[in-house]
């Protein structure tokens, strides 16, 4: 069977190549027909996590856009969304009943990442595309042991890479404290900034201190890391904890180059607890056009997207950036599709899916996405920004790949 | 209908609904066989806090946490020391009772509502305990424990569908799930059982009568958390992987609810209980995906209005008034 089914595949690609496109032959897995693709989902929309589910949402009301005109190479798409209430049990279920019981052809943008380990090995035993996953740990690009996984946006140690980089750029001979979450995604961003200094991390890095999510302060982690004389400090937390950070800073007088992490760039939920004054010269990172930047107002992607929020997904919030999140990867969804043309099948998917070289119109200027059979990382560009005690305001080059 | 005849009757019917429960899984979808193992195991978790909620009026939102340890214990075992996963279970068990032992005694000085808080904080604190950095290395912090599924010890085909791994483990646990069953119906209707219930209904008086209130109660919290990790470990190896964030207190919740919906002190009752907490949070989903807690709330409150003792008990009134019906009227006084 199987060695007849690459017979076709040779001839597919022989006919593609040598003959009228038109010639080509049509091929299909479970979830593909003449008429439909099927596209099965599964988010928060439930749940303590529920605030994620507007990813989702976006992403069928994208969908729901491409159908009206006209869908895909002919076909339409039949998005079906469904909901663990982030809990892993409850993922491992919902893909089940997507790839057995509604026979999706792929299982796109399950969000969390234990989630996401929860259902890895099935989906690779299924063969089945778990396609631009919705989480940001390094794992997703292993190809080699798991080539039906692709995460999606530029992964904890990407961003690690970009600090450092910029560091380099701009102070070759900074001496660097860390502080950082002792779990895995702490240790993913501290192994990419690592990376990124090169032989240089020994000597630039003079004091690392970590904490326990447990932990009720970092009061006593930050005496510490004043102490050690740095005059960068790279500060690797979640919300809670960075707030803390920023504010002891600033009460003990310490004011290094101050490196946030992106995962704890909200202005809500952490520079303004932290005392926005206390935060004004903070640097992050960013890859997709912040709707609430009022620099985007007279852009033409800025203004699609208001205008698609507005006609496909009224409810949605316009301040939120998951809904340019599923926005942008729903585009790339399409895109993926539309490369693969009549032969729709799983392992075609992954393969368009490894041969992406495109911008999308609300990612930053310069940051595009590119994977290729060893690249299973979309998204890797980002650029940096400056807190200026209201909004991040973005500057200087992309950095990354 | 002599007794004679009601029991061939019922055994009649029991061999029945057991034939429908051991083909069931060769005539739906593997996705389907998966969903009915859940039953079966949420099923033992149910029925584990309603012999504690139920049979003796003790009050747990921390069930979720015994499930949780049944499952990290089966996972450890598993895939740090390589033990099959049958073996497992009888040691998740055993692990839970000394837990749920322990739990049982601040349970002795706290009563009705002071113990559902104490039980609660019980649920809050085991996921984030199972992240906790020095037992990192066997619970797997974050990240959790992939599992491999059983395969089948042996291989056939029955109309039509191969006997795989999902059909094993739903015998498996429908296996598992009976003889639990067996032992807790045997354990209420005897001695034990009336003492549980005495101790629910007057402890005073239970007392009196000579039942050693706190052996009994921290033993019923004892047998009642070894059911819920044994569920825990079937569950674990049934979705063959745990993370902390598989167990929130939602998880403890819908126990609770389960074991309301089925029917308090009802053993039968702990089945209807899990298919609700199984089957209508995926309708409440696939009704509204705006809303779908509200939903779920709605059916809840619903289920509550119409069945207010539960599926057993809309059962057990049902027949009551059948029988009065069929009945010959008795005559006026």
């Amino acid at each position: 069977m199987k060695s007849k089914a690459w017979n076709f595949a040779a001839i597919g690609m022989a006919a593609a190549l040598f003959a009228l496109p038109a010639a080509a032959q049509k091929k299909y897995d479970p979830g593909a027909d003449d008429k439909e693709i099927k596209i099965g989902q599964i988010g928060p929309y439930s749940g303590p996590a529920s605030a994620y589910g507007t990813i989702g949402k976006a992403i069928g009301a994208y969908l729901d856009k491409v159908n009206a005109e006209g869908g895909v190479n002919g076909r339409k798409i039949k998005y079906i969304a469904t909901d663990d209430g982030y809990n892993p049990a409850k993922t491992v279920e919902m893909a089940r009943k997507l790839v057995e019981e509604e026979e999706t052809l792929i299982v796109f943008n399950p969000l969390g990442t234990p989630s996401n380990t929860a259902i890895q090995k099935y989906m690779n035993t299924k063969k089945v595309p778990q396609l631009f996953v919705a989480t940001g740990a390094t794992k997703w690009g292993d190809p080699k042991n798991f080539p039906w996984t692709m995460g999606w946006q530029p992964t904890y140690q990407a961003e690690g890479k970009i600090y450092a980089a910029h560091i380099l750029d701009t102070k070759p001979n900074a001496k660097i404290a860390v502080l950082m979450q002792n779990d895995d995604y702490g240790k993913d961003y501290l192994k990419g900034f690592e990376d990124g200094l090169g032989d240089k991390a020994k000597t630039m890095i003079v004091a690392k201190v970590t904490y326990e999510v447990t932990d009720p302060t970092v009061d006593s982690q930050m005496l510490t890391l004043k102490a050690s004389g740095a005059d960068v400090f790279f500060n690797i937390t979640t919300p809670k904890f960075a707030a803390q950070a920023i504010k002891k800073a600033a009460e003990i007088g310490w004011k290094p180059v101050h490196y946030l992490n992106n995962v704890s760039a909200s202005v809500s939920a952490v520079m303004t607890p932290a005392g926005l004054e206390n935060g004004v010269g903070l640097l992050t990172s960013a890859y997709i056009k912040d709707p609430t930047d009022p620099q985007w107002a007279n852009d033409k992607g800025y203004k699609d997207w208001v205008e698609w929020m507005k006609k496909y997904y009224p409810s949605g919030n316009l301040a939120d950036g998951f809904n340019v999140y599923g926005y942008n990867v729903a585009q790339g969804l399409v895109q993926v599709l539309k490369q693969c043309g009549d032969n729709l099948t799983r392992e075609n998917v992954m393969k368009q899916a490894a041969s992406l070289d495109m911008t999308l119109p609300m990612l930053l200027p310069g940051v595009n996405v590119k994977t290729g059979p060893d690249d299973f990382y979309p998204i890797e560009r980002e650029q940096m920004s400056r807190f200026d005690g209201k909004t991040w305001i973005l500057f200087g080059k992309v950095y990354g790949r | 209908m002599t007794p004679r005849q009601s029991t061939l009757l019922k055994w009649l019917l029991a061999a029945l609904v057991l034939g429908g429960l051991l083909v069931l899984p060769f005539l739906v979808k593997n996705y389907r066989v998966f969903q009915f193992n859940l039953v079966l195991v949420y099923a033992i978790a149910v029925l584990g806090l309603n012999l504690l909620t139920g049979y003796n009026g003790q009050f747990s939102l921390g069930h979720g946490a015994f499930y949780a340890i049944g499952a990290y214990t089966a996972a450890t075992l598993m895939d740090k020391l390589g033990m099959p996963y049958w073996a497992t279970l009888p040691i998740a068990g055993a692990v839970c009772f000394g837990f749920g032992l322990l739990m049982g005694f601040p349970a002795l000085r706290l009563g009705g509502h002071y113990l559902a808080l104490a039980t609660y904080a019980l649920a809050l604190a085991v996921p984030q305990l199972l992240k906790y950095k020095t037992i990192e290395g066997i619970t797997g912090g974050v990240q959790g424990i992939v599992l491999n599924k059983p395969e089948p010890p042996f291989s056939f085909r029955f109309l039509g569908q191969p006997f795989n791994a999902d059909r094993w483990l739903y015998i498996f646990t429908l296996a598992v799930a009976l003889l639990m069953f067996l032992v807790a119906w045997n354990l209420v209707r005897g001695r034990v059982g009336r003492a549980l219930i005495a101790i629910r209904d007057h402890p005073i008086a239970a007392t009196a009568m000579g039942i050693n209130l706190p052996v009994f109660k921290s033993l019923t919290f004892g047998v009642s958390a070894a059911y819920t990790g044994v569920a825990g470990a079937l569950g674990a190896i049934c979705v063959a992987f745990v993370s902390p964030d598989s167990f929130g207190v939602f998880l403890s919740i819908s126990f609770l609810v389960g074991v309301v919906i089925g029917g308090l002190a009802s053993i039968p009752g702990a089945i209807f209980g899990a298919i609700f907490i199984q089957f209508v949070p995926n309708i409440a989903d696939e009704i509204s995906k705006a809303a779908p807690s509200a939903i779920f709330g709605a059916a809840l409150i619903g289920a509550m209005y119409l069945m207010p003792a539960g599926v057993m008990g809309m059962f057990k009134g049902l027949w009551a008034r059948w029988r009065l019906g069929a009945a010959p009227t008795p005559g006026p006084r």
